[in-house]
């Protein structure tokens, strides 16, 4: 494979889902087959690509594992290489060059650029850069948004044929989506934008497909635009649209001045040129109100974290985002949207590395603070919620928090495991509820007809996969305003739905941490591992420890609810298994949530270790060796070893969680009207849980209520009364001064006209009283002019 | 030469612009055609007077006054002969009258 | 004072009042015998100044023929204007007219009289009248034969325009 194959590959990547999306918006759009084939052959094209440029990057990354002191020593020349690089950039702007570990000394697989923009002097350049990171991103975005979007096909109902009763903008009912050419065209639009922010090699490029996907999300959200409820309180998709869009737009506002500033300071926003010692050194230096610039640069951009990624205080628009279908809810909480906000504060975490000497550890408390009452918060709220989705998504929450927080307490690689395996399972389990969802919907249509409607199966041999919701359209007589996604209106659909049922458990168990086999506790042992061992972060430690705890808590009840006991409804009693096209991703994901953990084993633990980590690796992890370069320019990470004691504690919190739900809820499962013991037994308390802290009331009171009564006021008052009045005074003004002009014109102008030819005409008038016809006249007129003339002629000549 | 050239041209000028007031403020054409006689002759007495005081062996002086005074003859008759034409047919010969030319 | 000088004032007194009679009259036949008075004083003028042929041909054709032919003009037109003394002889711009004739007076009266004329101090020849007959036939014939060209011209146009009109037949 040689290199410029490879770099070719690299820029397709993200292009293909690209051209997808317009290709099918501006063509395809009405045929449905040709859309979906057009959006699947594009991402499994990009994902097969993907591949290829991942499995190359390790095999290039294993010849540095081996040696860790050479990334060490080619950091101590980056200085020198640096400077070179800089001054070449703007000489060899034209064309692409590429290298594996360029001059600047920074590990790339994978580089090339193009001039973009020029100014002046130098240019900014355009390209793609596959580091370690980024391979490793590239190995989960690709199959999970290729599984999302091959899962679409059968969530939008392809194997039914189109209602006619169905409207666009309205979930459809028993037949295919009415938008569906739309739905594929914004998938892909979605994967390609998060694509290009993960093979961008500058900020900026990074923060297009930021801002791409932010579009995306309220296109998606808002997918069934139409969509009303009943309830007043409850959020419309336009609604949650709009909040989704409007949270994370706050935030940008500060990325944005981070990526200013950061321009300013460094004046570039390329990041092989960025993370380089003497670069970050000199952001540490430079103080802006006594704090480094590197730190505050950091925190503005993590501002645009907290928004993309829901932390605490902008995380009030993930769960409302359940408006949307639930592929969408994947791809945004799972592969695409808040990985990425993750992504780019561990991608810029190194121009921290000046702040303390080289070795210490690098660490950003507001980020630790915030992870980790994030994850506690929304894991307290969690396991409230009936509606199914409405879990995962607090559950996003939490798990995002302790990637934050991990990633502040400077456990940069654990953060990123994190992530990765995150994306997995998650993904798998909002499938599997959207799989759920299916199922109880085509129960409740079952129910709806009649029972004899079941004797003919055929009719109902596909399923009728709706999403929720219309359940208060489609007033059921025997089951009316019955809510598809209430976790209460479930149970025993695992005999109803076994594959759904057993992927959603492996999910569930990666999830809460369930030792050894589950990727997520893995990722989850790392962080915690990493706390525990800097006295410092000690009650971090065991605040998260208690958060694994409640997710496994959660998750088990979720599971219980969902798939134990009896059936609590018809609809529940007639839900059958989906179509395969939803079920074939389910199996691949909770395939990719057992292994991907195995990556993160340390080679110093017992047995295990050997297993995946080979005879020659005598420390840390796989994945610790594959991405730990990148880092190597800017920060010294000190790698941990093996140590049971937190890995033994975090087992026992996922495990005892897991029990205790498993003894509220699984133990004797729950009967149909029979309310949740925890809020008999919590009462008020719960009450604050289930209405999520009432923080949504109170931003609604603080910050929408007034900025409504702004624009209301902006625009009656101030527009209508105060512009419009300026516009119209100015509009009359000119009116009556070209009435003034008209007057002027009439009778100043016309009338001196008017008037001179009228005296003209007078005069002749007057002169032709001259013309008397008396011959007397006449002559009296020649004397007296004679008379004149002689005395002129006198006058003047004696 | 007792009476001084300038009295004759006094008296010539004196009967001129009594003729000049006959044509201009007479209604009756008659009278008109009576001023336009007296200013004739005025004219005749002053060249008369020239002749004789600046040059009185020349007989071109003379001659002018005669010829002056055929023309002067010939044209009252034509006029005459116009009035009464004119009489003839209006029975009105108040010049205010003769007005056809009026704008 | 001499002798000469009583009877020019004398004649040039009966010319000029008779003159100014002549135009401010109302009644057209006094009028006309006024012109004759004023005639007669211009001929006595004629007379003064040596010009005896003139002044006998001033006679004969002025007050014989043309103040006589005056005479019957205003006979024969009686029932004009004319003949309705006291109303109506001047015409709306007398008033005017009399102002621009005092005018123009005034302005004659101050130029004329004060030239530097030339005056010759010399005699009439005594043969002039002979001189006037040669010279009229001789270096004037031309005005001559014109002259007499005219007065048939004249003779004729006012028979012509003068005569009686036949039934039917139009003016002019």
């Amino acid at each position: 494979m040689d290199q410029q194959t490879l770099i070719y590959f690299v820029w397709l990547i993200p292009l293909l889902p690209l051209l997808a999306f317009f290709t099918i918006m501006l063509f395809t759009r009405k045929h449905d087959r040709l859309s979906h084939t057009i959006a699947i052959g594009a991402i499994a094209i990009s994902f097969v690509l993907a591949q290829i440029v991942f499995w190359n990057a390790v095999a290039q990354g294993g010849s540095h594992a081996a040696e860790p002191a050479a990334a060490v020593e080619s950091s101590t020349e980056a200085p020198s290489a640096t400077a070179e690089h800089s001054a070449e950039t703007p000489a060899a702007a034209e064309g692409e060059h590429a290298a594996a570990e360029g001059e600047h000394g920074y590990p790339a697989y994978v580089e090339s650029h193009i001039p973009w923009l020029p100014q002046g002097l130098n240019t900014l350049n355009m390209g793609v850069l596959v580091d370690p990171l980024t391979a490793a991103m590239l190995f989960m975005v690709p199959i999970a948004c290729f599984m999302i979007i091959f899962y679409s096909v059968g969530y939008s109902n392809f194997n039914k044929k189109r209602d006619p009763h169905d409207q666009p903008g309205f979930p459809p009912h028993k037949g295919r989506e009415p938008m569906y050419g739309r739905f594929f065209a914004f998938l892909s639009l979605f994967a390609g934008a998060m694509l290009t922010l993960v093979v961008a090699d500058n900020l900026l490029l990074l923060f297009i497909g930021w801002e791409i996907m932010g579009l995306c999300s309220y296109l998606l959200i808002g997918f069934w635009y139409a969509r009303t409820y009943p309830d007043r309180n409850k959020i419309t998709p336009r609604g949650a649209a709009v909040k989704a869009f409007m949270t994370t737009r706050v935030a940008d506002v500060f990325m944005l001045l981070g990526i200013a500033f950061l321009y300013s300071s460094t004046g570039t926003l390329s990041f092989t040129e960025i993370f380089t010692q003497e670069m970050t050194s000199q952001l540490a230096a430079v103080l802006f109100l006594g704090i480094p610039a590197a730190q505050v640069i950091y925190m503005l951009l993590f501002i645009g974290t907290i928004g993309k990624s829901a932390q605490f205080p902008l995380h009030t628009w993930l769960p409302d985002a359940m408006e949307g279908p639930t592929p969408v809810s994947a791809m945004i909480h799972a592969a695409a949207m808040v990985s990425a906000g993750v992504y780019m504060v561990i991608r810029m975490f190194p121009i921290l590395g000046g702040t303390v000497p080289r070795g210490e550890l690098v660490t950003f408390t507001p980020m630790i603070i915030i992870g980790t009452f994030t994850a506690l918060f929304s894991a307290t709220i969690a396991f409230t919620q009936r509606d199914v989705k409405k879990v995962l998504a607090y559950s996003t929450i939490s798990q995002l928090g302790f990637m934050i927080s991990a990633l502040g307490m400077g456990a940069w690689v654990a953060a990123l495991f994190h992530l990765i395996t995150h994306a997995f399972f998650k993904a798998l389990l909002f499938m599997g509820s959207g799989s759920i969802i299916h199922g109880v919907e085509h129960g409740m249509h079952a129910t709806e007809h009649g029972h004899d409607d079941h004797a003919a199966a055929p009719a109902h041999a596909e399923a009728a996969p709706d999403d929720h919701g219309h359940g208060h359209d489609d007033a059921d007589p025997q089951e009316p305003d019955m809510d598809p996604q209430d976790m209460f209106n479930m149970g025993g659909l695992r005999k109803k739905m076994p594959v759904t049922f057993w992927t959603f458990l492996i999910g569930g168990l990666s999830l809460a941490g369930f030792p050894i086999f589950f990727a997520g506790f893995w990722s989850k042992d790392e962080i915690l591992g990493h706390a525990f061992h800097y006295p410092q972060f000690q009650i971090v430690f065991w605040v998260l420890v208690f958060t694994a705890f409640l997710t496994a808590f959660y998750t088990m009840r979720q599971i219980s609810l969902t798939f134990f006991g009896q059936p609590r409804t018809e609809a529940a009693g007639h839900a059958h298994e989906s179509h395969w096209t939803m079920i074939a991703p389910l199996v691949i994901l909770a395939v990719f949530a057992i292994i991907a953990g195995f990556v993160g084993v340390k080679a110093d633990m017992p047995g295990l270790g050997l297993i995946f980590n080979g005879p020659f690796a005598k420390y840390g992890t796989p994945f610790e060796h594959f991405v730990e370069p990148v880092l190597a320019t800017t920060i010294e990470i000190e790698v941990l070893s093996f140590d049971w004691t937190p890995l033994l504690i975090a087992s026992t919190a996922g495990v005892l969680g897991l029990a205790l739900g498993w003894w509220v809820y699984g133990r004797r499962p729950l009967a149909a009207g029979q309310p949740d013991p925890l809020e008999v037994k919590m009462g008020g308390l719960y009450v604050v849980l289930k209405n999520k802290y009432y923080i949504d009331e109170i931003y609604n009171y603080v910050f929408v209520q007034p900025a409504r009564r702004f624009a209301v006021w902006m625009g009656d008052v101030f527009d209508r009364k105060g512009i419009d009045g300026v516009l119209h005074g100015i509009a009359d003004g000119a009116l009556r001064l070209s009435l003034a002009f008209r007057s002027f014109d009439t009778k100043v102008v016309n009338g001196g006209a008017d008037g001179f030819a009228a005296s003209i005409k007078a005069a002749g008038h007057w002169l032709r009283d001259i013309q008397t016809g008396r011959v007397q006249n006449y002559l009296l007129l020649a004397l007296v002019s004679v008379v004149l003339l002689i005395a002129l002629y006198i006058t003047l000549f004696s | 030469m007792t009476i001084p050239l300038s009295w004759y041209l006094i008296v010539a000028a004196v009967l001129f612009c009594i003729g000049i007031y006959g044509v201009l403020a007479r209604r009756n054409a008659v009278g008109i055609l009576m001023g336009v006689e007296l200013m004739l002759n005025a004219v005749n007495i002053n060249l008369v007077a020239f002749w004789r005081y600046l040059n009185p062996t020349d007989v071109a002086g003379q001659a002018f006054a005669l010829f002056v005074l055929v023309v002067a003859a010939a044209e009252a008759v034509v006029g005459l002969a116009l009035i009464i034409s004119v009489y003839r047919n209006r029975t009105d010969i108040d010049a205010e009258n003769i007005n056809l030319l009026k704008q | 004072m001499t002798l000469t000088h009583i009877i020019f004032i004398v004649f040039a007194a009966i010319t000029l009042l008779s003159a100014l009679f002549c135009v401010t009259t109302r009644n057209m036949f006094h009028a006309a015998l006024y012109l004759v008075i004023s005639l007669f004083g211009v001929a006595a003028t004629f007379a003064m100044l040596e010009a005896s042929f003139l002044a006998a041909a001033q006679l004969i054709v002025y007050v014989g023929a043309v103040a006589i032919l005056i005479i019957f003009a205003v006979m024969l037109t009686r029932g004009g204007a004319g003949s309705l003394p006291a109303e109506r002889q001047f015409n709306t711009q007398a008033g005017l007219a009399a102002v621009v004739t005092v005018v123009t007076l005034f302005i004659l009266l101050r130029v004329v009289p004060f030239f530097n004329y030339p005056v010759q101090d010399a005699a009439v020849p005594v043969d002039i009248l002979t001189q006037l007959g040669h010279a009229l036939v001789g270096d004037f014939v031309l005005p001559f034969e014109v002259a007499s060209v005219l007065l048939l011209a004249a003779l004729i146009g006012a028979i012509y325009i003068a005569r009686e009109r036949r039934k039917g037949e139009v003016e002019g």
